[in-house]
C-alpha cells in the first residue's frame, strides 16, 4: 500500500462556498478518502497546522493579521499550496472593502468596535499570492467540483494540473 | 487559574474560537465565543445599484447562498413594490427546499454525525466525515446521497449549486420545464427514504445522550421563527412569531417591516458578532433562539404528514417548548424530511410550471425589507436606496447573529459541566465544540455579514491569565 497523500484545507476570508464545491464531489468522496489523509481544515478536529503537508488547498482571501499568520505557516509546512477559488486568487468580494478605511468599516458596523480576542483587520483584503507563494491557481467562484477532483486527482498522480479549458473567473 | 482555548472550533462553518476560564480548583468559571472575523458587506455595498444586491449578498455564504439569494430578492421586490407572480413564490420556495436538504444533511452527517456515531471521545484524528466513511460506509452514503440531492435540485432550478443567479427581483429568471420537474419527482423517493431511515436510525440512539441532552444548553430562553397565518412552519415567507420557554406566544404575525419593534442588537467587547435580544424584554433578558429546534418550538404544525407525525412525537417526548441544544439534531432531521414532502407538494401542482415569474418595476419605495428562514435561523435583510435605486444603508440580521447570546450561554453550561481543569482531556473541550455545532451556526454569515468567525476555546484563570489551551 502507498503511502496516502497529506491533504489540508484552510479557509480564509471567503464563504466556505469552495469547500462546499469540494464537498459536491458526492460520491467521488469515498474513493478519495482511501488516497488521502486530511490533516487539517474545517472539516476535520486538528487544532494546528500540522508540519510536512503535500498539498494545502486555500480557499479566500488573506483579510486579517490572522490570515496573514496562518498563511506563513501553511506555506511554511506545506510542499504545495493552491489558491482555490476567486477570493484566494484575486481577493474578489472581501477585497470590497478596500477603498473603505479600517477604522471607518468598523465604526459603521459597530459604533463600538471589538478588540477583545478578536484580530485585527489588514488595511487591504489581499490575494494569497501577495501574501505568500502560491504553485497553483484555480479560478471560480466557486471552482465546478469537476474542477476540484481534477485538480486532486493530476496532484495524487504527482502531475501539475493544465487547467487552462477546465475553469473560469466567477 | 488558568484559560483554555479552542482555536478554531473546527467543523463549524466559519471561524471561531472559544475561551474558558479555571479557578484555582480548576472548576469553570466562564466561557465566551469570539467570532474573529468581519468583512463589511453593510459599508462596502453603499452606492451599488439595489439588483446587485442578490448576487453580491449571496458570497457572505457558500453553505446557504439561497437563503441570502431569497432575504436580498424580497428586500428588492418591496423596494420595487411587487407582488411577485405566484409561481415565481412557488419556485422560490422549492429553491429554498432544497437547500434546506442539503444543508441540513451537512450539518448532521458531515459535521456532527462524527461526534454522534464515532464518540465524542474517539479519536480526533479520524473524528470526520472521512472517519465516517471507513467506520459506518452506509451512514456516510446516505449523508452523501442527501447532501447531494438537495445540491443537484438547486443545480437543475438555478443552473449553479453554489451562488446560483436565477432568483431575481420580481421573481425567478426562468420558468420551470416539465423536464426539471420530472427529474426532481423522480430523485424524491430515494432522498425521503433516506430522510425517513436517519429519523429512525437518531431516535434509536438519542436516548444514549442522557448528559448530552441535560447539560447541552437546556435553559429556558425564547424562541423566534416564521409561522403561516394559522401557526404553520414556513421557510420561505410568514411572519414572525416568539414564543416563551412555557410555551406562550409572546407576539405573533410580525411584518417584515416591522422587525425593528421586537429585535434590537448589542454589540459585546469579544466578538465581531452582534448580539440581537427580544426588545419588549430587554438585554439579556430577551434571549431568544432560532434554527430548528426554534422553529418546531414556534410553529403549530408542519403541514405535511409525515413531518406532522415526526413534530407531533418530538413534542409528545420533550414538551411543546424543547429545550436542549441537543435537540437541534432531532428537529433538523424533521425538517429535512418536511422540506422533502414539500417539493413534493409543490412539484405537483401543474401551477409550477407557468410561463410568468417574473414581474418588472423600477424602484417604488426608498427601503425594503426581506424576511426568509435560513437553515440556521431567520435571516433578514434591510435595505434603504435613493431615488436612482443606488444603496444608501444596510442592514443585515443574520441567522447565527440571533444565536449568539444562548451560544455563549450553552458553551458556559457544557463547560461548566463537562470541565475538569485538573484532568483536562481532549474529549471534554470536544463536548464545548460539539454544543456549538448542535446549533450549526453560520459564522461567515454571522457577523453581520460582517465576517469569517473562528470560534476557539480559552481557559482563563478569575484575573483573565491564559491557563490551558488544547493543542494536539
Amino acid at each position: 500500500m502507498t503511502k496516502k497523500a497529506r491533504l489540508a484545507t484552510v479557509w480564509l476570508d471567503g464563504c466556505s462556498g469552495c469547500h462546499m464545491s469540494l464537498l459536491d464531489l458526492d460520491e467521488a468522496l469515498i474513493p478519495l478518502a482511501g488516497k488521502i489523509d486530511l490533516v487539517y481544515g474545517p472539516l476535520v478536529d486538528a487544532q494546528e497546522f500540522p508540519k510536512g503537508v503535500d498539498v494545502t488547498l486555500v480557499e479566500g482571501a488573506v483579510s486579517s493579521q490572522d490570515d496573514l499568520e496562518k498563511a506563513r505557516l501553511i506555506r511554511a509546512r506545506s510542499k504545495l499550496v493552491v489558491a482555490l477559488g476567486d477570493c484566494a486568487v484575486t481577493s474578489n468580494v472581501p477585497a470590497m472593502r478596500n477603498n473603505i478605511p479600517v477604522k471607518k468599516l468598523l465604526e459603521g458596523i459597530y459604533g463600538t468596535i471589538p478588540t477583545d480576542g478578536v484580530p485585527p483587520l489588514l488595511k487591504h483584503a489581499v490575494p494569497v499570492h501577495d501574501a505568500i507563494k502560491v504553485d497553483l491557481h484555480v479560478p471560480g467562484c466557486p471552482p465546478p467540483a469537476k474542477a476540484i477532483a481534477f485538480v486532486l486527482g493530476e496532484l495524487l498522480e504527482g502531475r501539475m494540473p493544465e487547467l487552462a479549458s477546465k475553469v473560469r473567473f466567477g | 487559574m488558568k484559560t483554555l482555548k479552542i482555536d478554531p472550533v473546527t467543523r463549524i462553518e466559519g471561524h471561531a474560537k472559544v475561551t474558558i476560564q479555571l479557578n484555582d480548583e480548576g472548576r469553570v468559571t466562564d466561557a465566551q465565543l469570539h467570532v474573529t472575523q468581519v468583512r463589511g458587506f453593510e459599508k462596502f455595498t453603499e452606492g451599488r445599484p439595489f439588483y446587485e444586491m442578490p448576487s453580491i449578498t449571496a458570497r457572505i455564504c457558500g453553505i446557504c447562498p439561497v437563503s441570502h439569494l431569497l432575504a436580498s430578492v424580497k428586500a428588492c421586490d418591496d423596494i420595487m413594490a411587487v407582488r411577485i407572480p405566484e409561481t415565481a413564490a412557488m419556485l422560490r420556495e422549492l429553491l429554498h427546499c432544497g437547500q434546506f436538504v442539503q444543508s441540513h444533511a451537512l450539518s448532521f452527517f458531515h459535521l456532527s454525525a462524527p461526534d454522534l456515531l464515532l464518540g465524542m471521545d474517539s479519536d480526533p484524528a479520524r473524528r470526520n466525515v472521512f472517519g465516517l466513511i471507513e467506520q459506518h460506509p452506509e451512514r456516510a452514503r446516505d449523508g452523501i446521497a442527501l447532501r447531494k440531492f438537495g445540491q443537484q435540485a438547486i443545480e437543475w432550478l438555478a443552473g449553479e449549486r453554489v451562488h446560483p443567479s436565477w432568483t431575481v427581483p420580481g421573481g425567478v429568471n426562468a420558468p420551470l420545464s416539465s423536464e426539471v420537474r420530472d427529474r426532481i419527482l423522480a430523485e424524491l423517493p430515494a432522498a425521503k427514504t433516506i430522510a425517513r431511515r436517519t429519523l429512525a436510525f437518531f431516535k434509536g440512539i438519542v436516548d444514549r445522550f442522557a448528559e448530552e441532552i441535560a447539560n447541552f444548553g437546556n435553559a429556558p430562553t425564547l424562541y423566534a421563527g416564521l409561522v403561516d397565518a394559522t401557526g404553520g412552519l414556513q421557510l420561505y415567507d410568514g411572519k414572525l412569531r416568539f414564543r416563551d420557554a412555557e410555551g406562550n406566544i409572546v407576539a405573533d404575525q410580525i411584518r417584515p417591516r416591522q422587525y425593528a419593534q421586537s429585535i434590537a442588537e448589542t454589540t459585546l467587547p469579544t466578538s465581531y458578532l452582534k448580539a440581537p435580544y427580544f426588545k419588549p424584554l430587554g438585554y439579556p433578558e430577551g434571549v431568544y433562539r432560532v434554527g430548528p429546534l426554534a422553529r418546531l418550538n414556534v410553529a403549530d404544525r408542519c403541514g405535511t404528514p409525515e413531518a406532522d407525525a415526526e413534530f407531533a412525537e418530538f413534542h409528545q417526548r420533550y414538551g411543546r417548548a424543547v429545550q436542549s441544544a441537543f435537540h437541534y439534531h432531532y428537529a433538523r432531521l424533521i425538517e429535512a424530511l418536511y422540506a422533502l414532502e414539500r417539493m413534493e407538494t409543490l412539484l405537483a401542482d401543474p401551477a409550477i410550471l407557468d410561463k410568468h415569474v417574473r414581474a418588472h418595476a423600477g424602484v417604488n419605495a426608498l427601503e425594503g425589507v426581506g424576511m426568509a428562514e435560513a437553515p440556521r435561523g431567520v435571516l433578514i435583510h434591510h435595505y434603504k436606496v435613493n431615488e436612482k435605486g443606488a444603496i444608501r444603508w444596510v442592514n443585515l440580521i443574520i441567522a447565527t447573529g440571533h444565536n449568539n447570546l444562548a451560544i455563549n450561554r450553552s458553551i458556559r453550561q457544557v463547560s461548566e459541566h463537562f470541565i475538569d481543569g485538573n484532568r483536562l482531556q481532549e474529549g471534554m473541550l470536544n463536548r464545548v465544540s460539539a454544543v456549538v455545532r448542535a446549533y450549526d451556526p453560520c459564522l461567515s454569515c454571522s457577523t453581520h455579514a460582517a465576517g469569517l468567525p473562528d470560534i476557539h476555546i480559552r481557559l482563563l484563570a478569575p484575573d483573565g491569565t491564559l491557563l490551558d489551551e488544547l493543542r494536539q
